[in-house]
């Protein structure tokens, strides 16, 4: 199939996205995206346990991931990408064109203000958000499938915040 | 040791977290039936980053010199954090995929040590699972 998610979330590999998202969209793998992750054996396993055993996982750096984004999207499968940060993200897409990026969570921390119940923002944060869509990504905020995508001026302006 | 009257202050403690309400439904739940809920602490993660539900978390197991978290999901974040805090605590078990029955098990345990209750109630609320009606 392809590749039919491009999602930022701080947590990485959790309910939302093994479950929330990976059934749904019947994802057969995930392409998890992270320099830590992809040297360390031991979070690796850590987040492997976290995934039926049907699911695969890679674990990629950016730089690999951008070398490697083809090759999934050729793949007959059913994938989602995920990066953990706004920059991780940033750094492939200068790489590999992609048409939609998902912000799935970035929860709170120091200089971050909150925009949407499940997205925390610090002012570069914001900037290499609009450094995304001035690339020609479509960037919506989207916590699980059923929620109302929120658009990247609403989210900015913090327009669905109560 | 507990007693008629009910004082169970040595009775075994845990933390309980998960996603959403998961947590403190799950020990008001306990609370309802058992009057034991305050053996249970439970911790909601909704707002927070990896590394803040991982500080918070092990906080609270020092604060309240508990060795035992029991959590909702094997992929949740919380689960993840949990064992990331295993890691540097080796006296401590992590039981992920809780129920109601799992828990009742727990605040009931007597004779076992932290650790042994856990394992004990993991299975106990592995068995209370069951399927009842069409396609048995």
């Amino acid at each position: 199939m392809t590749l039919l998610l491009y999602r930022i979330d701080d947590r990485l590999l959790h309910g939302q996205v093994v479950v929330g998202w990976g059934q749904p969209l019947d994802i057969d793998f995930i392409v998890l995206v992270d320099d830590t992750v992809a040297t360390s054996d031991w979070e690796q396993e850590l987040y492997r346990m976290g995934v039926p055993p049907e699911m695969q996982v890679y674990f990629l750096t950016a730089d690999d991931a951008i070398k490697a984004i083809p090759e999934y999207r050729a793949d007959s499968r059913r994938g989602l990408l995920l990066t953990g940060d706004i920059g991780t993200m940033r750094h492939i897409v200068d790489g590999a064109k992609i048409d939609a990026v998902n912000i799935g969570g970035i929860h709170s921390g120091t200089g971050r203000v909150q925009k949407l119940r499940y997205v925390f923002l610090s002012p570069d944060e914001e900037r290499q958000l609009r450094d995304l869509a001035a690339q020609g990504a479509k960037v919506t905020a989207q916590d699980v499938p059923g929620a109302r995508p929120v658009s990247l001026d609403d989210l900015l302006a913090g327009a669905e915040l109560t | 040791m507990s007693d008629a009257t009910g004082d169970h202050a040595e009775l075994l403690r845990a933390i309980v977290a998960g996603h959403g309400d998961f947590a403190n439904g799950l020990v008001s739940a306990v609370q309802q039936i058992t009057g034991r809920g305050d053996q249970l602490i439970g911790v909601s993660v909704a707002k927070l980053c990896v590394e803040d539900i991982e500080n918070l978390l092990r906080q609270k197991m020092i604060d309240a010199n508990v060795r035992v978290i029991f959590t909702d999901l094997q992929a949740g974040s919380c689960t993840m954090a949990a064992r990331r805090i295993l890691r540097g605590m080796d006296d401590a078990v992590l039981v992920a995929g809780a129920n109601l029955p799992m828990l009742l098990d727990y605040v009931f345990a007597e004779g076992r040590n932290a650790p042994e209750a856990a394992r004990h109630a993991a299975e106990r609320g592995r068995v209370a699972i069951t399927a009842h009606g069409a396609g048995a």
